[in-house]
């Protein structure tokens, strides 16, 4: 992992801890009109989404052009996506915070509710993708009059539960970062709403009582998320890993799927940081030092990546096993060639432009190279199943999945509801952490201390 | 565990607003020394400095033993679902002999976290006394932005000389 910047976070033009308070209060409130045409916007797109999940469910499941042999198409690969972008904010909200990188402090709120809203998004595509989602309970393990219970050797089952555990924490973890914040909100609204902030702040005050508990449990919440975070896609690697597919039976998919996962998490980090920053003017907060650190771990991340890729490869024509070699040559060369390459292209050879240290800082660039990376990673799930089913074992299975424009409206329908949850989100809840902010600040002193260390 | 800011009978609240830590923290070691134990120190972020004088006289917080029992509580549960699950189906499925613990490590350790989590949120609201349903009397909104505050419930008698310390230690605001 790329060092951080060790004394990174402090603004270049010295904020003071009443400056944090009324720069992320500010953002809060009544927004602009460009705010609400954006809003309708991801509206409109959502309602198409919705509109066409209600036709799928009306029609059948056929709608959405799965037929043998690809069973697994579009919600699978948007679901494992969205899955991995969840991983950025839990990363750096838990695993940062237990290696103590100041730097995390201006972006964690931001990624956090990136991961519970990304989180949110995944869970929808099992259900859609089921088909009859009213019968998603019988997942769960309920006690009922026949004794039936899931088969828990089955990492399908596993996945419901790493999903579930990892949506439970990632809100807690949420929340509680966000009560003294609220506190903060609360202090400074008037009318109805100091009445809802005050509610949700659940009273906090600040007291050293309530500090020394909340920041033990605080810990013990980063050590318990953390090998969660690593867990969480290994589980989800184990879908297919288990599996005697070509391509998808190896013992390489785990660390592959969650190194991916931050890869395209922090990709879309800065496609939610570098707008708000420009539109709330958080230059003081988001510096270049932010960006230079998150763009070092996006490289990092990418060329681990690659390794990987060059893994899939070798092990495939090492192994001697006729299927795998014809997996792989059939993803790239066959019908999905396409995506094949755009992968390779957008995962292992966009980011290496971050080597160059001005890029590292340069808005558009990061811009350009985190879509790419999400498009990249997008394809990578897509070729691991897709591909995958449509080149098994036997010729006389094989075929080719074609999207339909059922799928295709609720893969992008996905997109809406996860911008539109992001999009409320801002306006009334602070999108900058003032606590932690206001921490690795320098903090009031009289007497100047000899050896501050803040 | 201090009452915080509750004025129960024949004690006065006083509280000192300052705007820095160090003074803050003078305040805090003057007051100890002179024997006054009943103090709330509002912060609006956590500083170690304060917490290190805290942790002198306060118990070390108990949110780890939560964590322990949530976590083990969870461990437990997940194999005992698992294998009692199996059990009411003595099935053989994907090869494997109906209780079969490598895939059930994967349940257990999953509800592990879970429940582990679970109680160190719960903690965090029980050991901090939230939700907390009428703001203290010593509490200023104030304090959620820059200033620190020292809240100290003692005698009636010794309101007096209490608010002479905090003035000396630097408050820039003293009131009862």
């Amino acid at each position: 992992m790329s060092a951080p910047p060790a004394h990174g976070a402090t603004a270049p033009a010295q904020a003071t801890w009443a400056d944090v308070n009324r720069d992320v209060i500010r953002t809060i409130g009544m927004p602009s009109d460009k705010y609400f045409a954006w809003l309708c916007l991801v509206v409109l797109v959502l309602c198409a989404g919705f509109g066409a999940w209600a036709y799928q469910i009306w029609v059948g499941i056929g709608a959405a052009g799965k037929r043998t042999p690809v069973m697994w198409a579009m919600y699978i690969t948007t679901f494992v996506f969205w899955i991995g972008i969840g991983h950025a904010g839990t990363l750096i909200s838990a695993v940062l915070y237990l290696f103590r990188a100041k730097w995390r402090t201006s972006i964690y709120r931001g990624a956090e509710a990136m991961t519970v809203f990304a989180v949110m998004t995944a869970g929808l595509f099992p259900l859609i993708h089921a088909g009859r989602m009213w019968f998603a309970y019988w997942l769960m393990p309920y006690p009922n009059q026949r004794y039936l219970w899931p088969n828990f050797k089955s990492p399908l089952v596993w996945d419901v539960f790493a999903i579930s555990t990892y949506l439970t924490i990632s809100v807690v973890f949420f929340i509680v970062g966000l009560v003294p914040d609220i506190a903060a909100l609360r202090d400074n609204a008037t009318g109805y709403k100091r009445k809802i902030y005050a509610v949700l702040s659940l009273g906090w005050e600040g007291s050293d009582h309530q500090w020394r508990h909340y920041r033990r449990g605080y810990g013990l919440l980063a050590a318990l998320a953390t090998p969660l975070v690593l867990s969480v896609h290994s589980v989800v690697s184990f879908d297919f890993a288990m599996a005697l597919v070509p391509g998808w039976h190896s013992t390489l998919f785990p660390p592959f799927f969650v190194d991916g996962a931050i890869f395209s998490g922090f990709a879309m980090v800065l496609v939610l940081i570098l707008p708000m920053r420009a539109l709330f003017n958080w230059y003081p907060y988001i510096t270049d030092k932010h960006l230079d650190a998150m763009a070092k771990l996006i490289l990092v991340t990418s060329l681990v990546l690659t390794y990987f890729y060059v893994c899939e490869v070798f092990t495939a024509w090492y192994s001697g096993d006729h299927f795998e070699r014809a997996s792989v040559f059939a993803k790239a060369s066959q019908q999905y060639a396409w995506a094949y390459w755009g992968m390779y292209f957008c995962n292992c050879l966009v980011p290496l432009v971050l080597f160059i240290r001005r890029a590292r800082t340069h808005v558009v660039t990061l811009y350009v190279v985190s879509i790419l990376v999400l498009i990249g990673m997008w394809l990578e799930r897509f070729n691991i199943i897709v591909p995958g089913l449509a080149h098994d074992f036997y010729p006389y299975t094989w075929g080719t999945y074609y999207p339909t424009i059922t799928d295709s409206a609720i893969v992008i329908g996905s997109f809406a509801w996860f911008f539109l949850l992001f999009l409320g989100f801002i306006r009334v809840m602070p999108s900058l952490s003032i606590v932690e902010v206001k921490e690795v600040l320098p903090h009031p002193m009289k007497h100047a201390s000899p050896g501050g260390h803040h | 565990m201090a009452p915080t800011g509750m004025t129960t009978t024949g004690t006065t609240n006083v509280l000192g607003v300052f705007a820095h830590v160090d003074t803050t923290l003078q305040a805090i070691r003057d007051l100890r020394a002179k024997g006054f134990s009943n103090l709330t120190v509002y912060t609006p972020v956590p500083i170690e400095e304060i917490e290190h004088e805290i942790d002198k006289v306060e118990p070390l917080s108990k949110v780890r033993l939560f964590t322990v029992i949530g976590a083990l509580t969870g461990t437990a549960t997940g194999f005992f679902l698992t294998i009692w699950s199996s059990l009411k189906w003595e099935l053989v499925t994907g090869g494997k002999a109906p209780v079969s613990i490598p895939p059930f490590v994967i349940i257990a350790f999953e509800l592990t976290i879970l429940l582990g989590g679970l109680a160190t949120a719960l903690a965090v609201l029980i050991l901090g006394q939230l939700p907390k349903l009428r703001p203290s009397p010593t509490y200023d909104p104030r304090f959620s932005v820059d200033r620190f505050g020292v809240a100290v419930a003692c005698a009636p008698d010794k309101a007096d000389s209490v608010q002479s310390m905090l003035s000396a230690a630097g408050a820039e605001e003293v009131r009862r």
